[in-house]
C-alpha cells in the first residue's frame, strides 16, 4: 500500500489472560489470548487510547500494513492514520480480536489447553458483554484508565454501545457507526439462513470439522454470498452489475452468467478460503443476542440511565440491514438520559458496507468530533 | 464560566437578545440550530446543556467542528425524538417563517420545552411596506431572497403572531423587537425589522 498517509508497517501483538473469563451464557473460559494492534503512542497520562472495535469478520489489523504482506492492508485503513479522521499524531489507536474470532484470539479453531484439541463445538457463545470484559482486561494492562474513545461500525457498533453500558468509567466517547440497538426479526432471519448454510454442510461434522480434516466451504460461501446482498443497496447493485453477461450472450446452463453471480461466487470463495466457519456462527449469534434493553423491560433508555459517554451516532441512508430509524431509536434513548450526543444521517448509496469506505462527508464528520475529544 | 466573546455579542445582537432570556446552566433546544453557533455562544456565556436540531449536512458538520450537540432531523416531522417538557427552552432563530406545518412546531415547542423563544423578520416594517407599496416583493437584510428563491413560505407581522398565539392558546411572557442593534419600543410593528418572543401554554 503506496499511501503516504498510512501507518506503514505495523505488528499484532498478544496477551495471555488466565484469569478465567465468566461468560454470559454461564460458561466459564478458563484463560485466553487476545491478539491486538496499537497505532499512534501512548500519552503520558494515558488518556488518548481509541479503542476500535471490529464487525461480523473484521479483526485486530485495522490500519497498516504487514511486513511480511504488504498487501493485508487494515480494514479501516482509509479512517485511521496519520492526519486521517482518526489521527494517530494525537492517538493512541487499538484494534482487538474478539475472542471467538479466527485471526489469532482464543476461539473456535485454537486448542484447547485441557484436551489439547481444537475448541471446535465446545468452544462456548460469546456475546458483546464476554467483549466488553475483555476489552476492559486490556485497557487495565495498557494502564489505561479510560478510552477517549470507542469506535465501531455494525456488530462493532454494538460492541462499542455495550462497552459504554458494561463500563461507562471507562468511556469518554463512544461512536457508534451503522448499528442498531437490537436485530430485528428480519436481521436474526439472514443469520439464521447463513447459520444453516454452515450447519448443514456435510463437511461441518457438528463444527468439530478441524479432526475430520474437512473445511464446511460450501455452507461458509453461501453464508457469506447471503450476507453481502444484505451489505449492499439495491441501487449500487444495479449500478455496479445491472444486469451485465459475462460473455455478453445467455448460455442457458446454471454456471455463471450475470456479472453479480460472479461477484458474490468469488467473494463467497475468497471469505471461505480465509475465514473459520465456527467463528462465523459465533458471530452472528453474538449480533442476535445483542439487546441492552431486554433486561430493562424493552425500554432502551431505561438501558441507558447508567452510560456516562458522549455519543456520536452515523448513519447511511441506503443502509436497510441497520437503517436510520434503528440509528435514531439509539440517539433517542440518549436523548432521553440527557447524554451528550449528535448524529447524523450520511447520504450514501452503497448500503450497510458505506462505513467501510472513504467518503469525504462522512471522514469530515468523525474528523470534526475525533478532533474536539480532549485527551 | 468560560469567555465571553464580545465579538460575537456586537455582530449578532439577536444572540445576546436572546441570551438575555435563559437561565445560566438551563437545558436548551434550538431548532434549525444552523452551524450551531447561537448554541455555542449559550454553552460559552451561560452553561447551558443544549441539543441543536437541523437537517443540512453541512450545518451538521460545522457543528461538531464548534462542539455542540446536534441530531439531524426534519422539523416537519416533529420532535417525536424528544420526551415532552425535556427542556427548559425551544429556541426557534429566524426559522419560524420557513417552515411548513407553522401551527404544529409551535405546539411540539411547547409539548418538548416548558418556554419556547422564536425570533422571525416582521414582515410590516416599514421598508417592507414600503418596496409592496411600489410594486414589489420586499428585499432586505433580514429578508435577503428574491421572491423566486426565498426558502420564506409563512411570512408575517408582529400583530399577526399575536394573534397566532392568541388563538392556539399560547401564552406571550415577553417580547423584543430590534432593528440592527437597536431595541425598538415605538410602534414596533412599523419600525421593528426582527421580532423575539418568549411564550409559554396558557393556562
Amino acid at each position: 500500500m503506496h499511501d503516504s498517509d498510512s501507518i506503514g508497517i505495523v505488528a499484532p501483538q498478544r496477551i495471555y489472560c488466565d484469569t478465567p473469563l465468566s461468560l454470559e451464557s454461564g460458561a466459564v473460559l478458563d484463560n485466553y489470548e487476545q491478539v491486538y494492534e496499537t497505532y499512534g503512542e501512548l500519552n503520558a497520562t494515558r488518556s488518548n487510547a481509541v479503542l476500535i472495535c471490529h464487525a461480523l469478520s473484521g479483526n485486530h489489523h485495522v490500519a497498516g500494513v504487514y511486513a511480511d504482506n504488504p498487501k493485508n492492508v487494515g480494514w479501516w485503513n482509509n479512517m485511521i492514520g496519520p492526519g486521517k479522521p482518526i489521527d494517530t499524531h494525537k492517538f493512541f489507536v487499538i484494534g482487538i480480536n474478539n475472542i471467538g474470532g479466527c485471526h489469532g484470539s482464543t476461539g473456535p479453531a485454537s486448542i484447547n489447553k485441557k484436551t489439547g484439541k481444537h475448541y471446535g463445538a465446545d468452544f462456548p457463545m460469546v456475546t458483546t458483554i464476554d467483549w466488553a470484559e475483555t476489552y476492559v482486561r486490556l485497557a487495565d494492562k495498557l494502564g489505561i484508565d479510560q478510552f477517549a474513545a470507542v469506535v465501531g461500525g455494525s456488530l462493532g457498533g454494538m460492541s462499542a454501545m455495550q462497552l459504554a453500558l458494561y463500563a461507562p468509567e471507562k468511556v469518554q466517547h463512544a461512536i457508534i457507526i451503522a448499528a442498531a440497538a437490537k436485530l430485528t426479526a428480519q436481521n436474526i432471519a439472514f443469520n439464521d439462513v447463513a447459520r444453516q448454510a454452515i450447519i448443514t454442510d456435510p463437511d461441518f461434522h457438528g463444527g468439530d470439522y478441524y479432526s475430520h480434516g474437512t473445511l464446511p466451504r460450501r455452507g461458509l460461501r453461501l453464508a457469506r454470498m447471503l450476507g453481502h446482498i444484505t451489505y449492499l443497496s439495491n441501487d449500487s447493485m444495479a449500478e455496479k452489475f445491472g444486469r451485465e453477461l459475462r460473455t455478453g450472450s445467455l448460455s442457458f446452463n446454471f454456471d455463471v452468467e450475470f456479472q453479480i453471480e460472479s461477484y458474490l461466487r468469488y467473494q463467497g470463495d475468497k471469505f471461505a478460503d480465509q475465514f473459520d466457519a465456527n467463528t462465523y456462527l459465533l458471530m452472528t449469534k453474538a449480533l442476535d443476542y445483542f439487546d441492552p434493553a431486554r433486561d430493562y423491560d424493552d425500554d432502551l433508555s431505561t438501558a441507558f440511565r447508567c452510560a456516562k459517554a458522549n455519543f456520536l451516532v452515523l448513519s447511511f441512508s441506503s443502509d436497510w440491514r441497520f437503517s436510520p430509524e434503528r440509528s435514531r431509536a439509539i440517539v433517542k434513548a440518549l436523548l432521553d438520559n440527557k447524554l451528550n450526543v449528535s448524529y447524523a444521517e450520511i447520504p450514501s448509496r452503497h448500503g450497510h458496507d458505506s462505513f467501510l469506505m472513504k467518503d469525504e462527508y462522512y471522514h469530515q464528520l468523525v474528523r470534526a468530533y475525533m478532533n474536539k475529544i480532549d485527551t | 464560566m468560560a469567555k465571553i466573546p464580545s465579538s460575537l455579542t456586537l455582530l449578532r445582537p439577536d444572540f445576546a437578545t436572546i441570551a438575555a432570556w435563559i437561565r445560566p446552566e438551563s437545558k436548551v433546544l434550538d431548532l434549525g440550530c444552523g452551524d450551531g453557533t447561537l448554541l455555542q455562544y449559550l454553552q460559552d456565556t451561560l452553561g447551558v446543556h443544549g441539543y441543536g436540531v437541523e437537517i443540512d449536512d453541512a450545518n451538521i458538520l460545522a457543528c461538531l467542528n464548534n462542539g455542540v450537540n446536534v441530531v439531524q432531523n426534519d422539523l416537519e416531522s416533529g420532535l417525536s425524538g424528544f420526551e415532552s417538557d425535556s427542556f427548559d427552552y425551544v429556541i426557534l432563530s429566524q426559522t419560524l417563517q420557513a417552515m411548513r406545518h407553522t401551527e404544529k412546531i409551535i405546539q411540539e415547542m411547547l409539548r418538548a420545552g416548558k418556554e419556547g423563544i422564536v425570533t422571525f423578520p416582521n414582515f410590516g416594517y416599514w421598508k417592507n411596506r414600503l418596496q409592496v407599496l411600489l410594486g414589489h416583493m420586499p428585499v432586505s437584510q433580514t429578508l435577503p431572497y428574491e421572491w423566486f428563491n426565498t426558502p420564506n413560505i409563512h411570512l408575517c407581522t408582529l400583530s399577526d403572531f399575536e394573534q397566532f398565539c392568541h388563538q392556539h392558546e399560547v401564552h406571550i411572557l415577553e417580547r423584543r423587537v430590534m432593528s440592527g442593534n437597536r431595541r425598538i419600543t415605538l410602534a414596533p410593528n412599523f419600525f421593528g425589522m426582527l421580532a423575539f418572543y418568549r411564550f409559554t401554554r396558557s393556562k
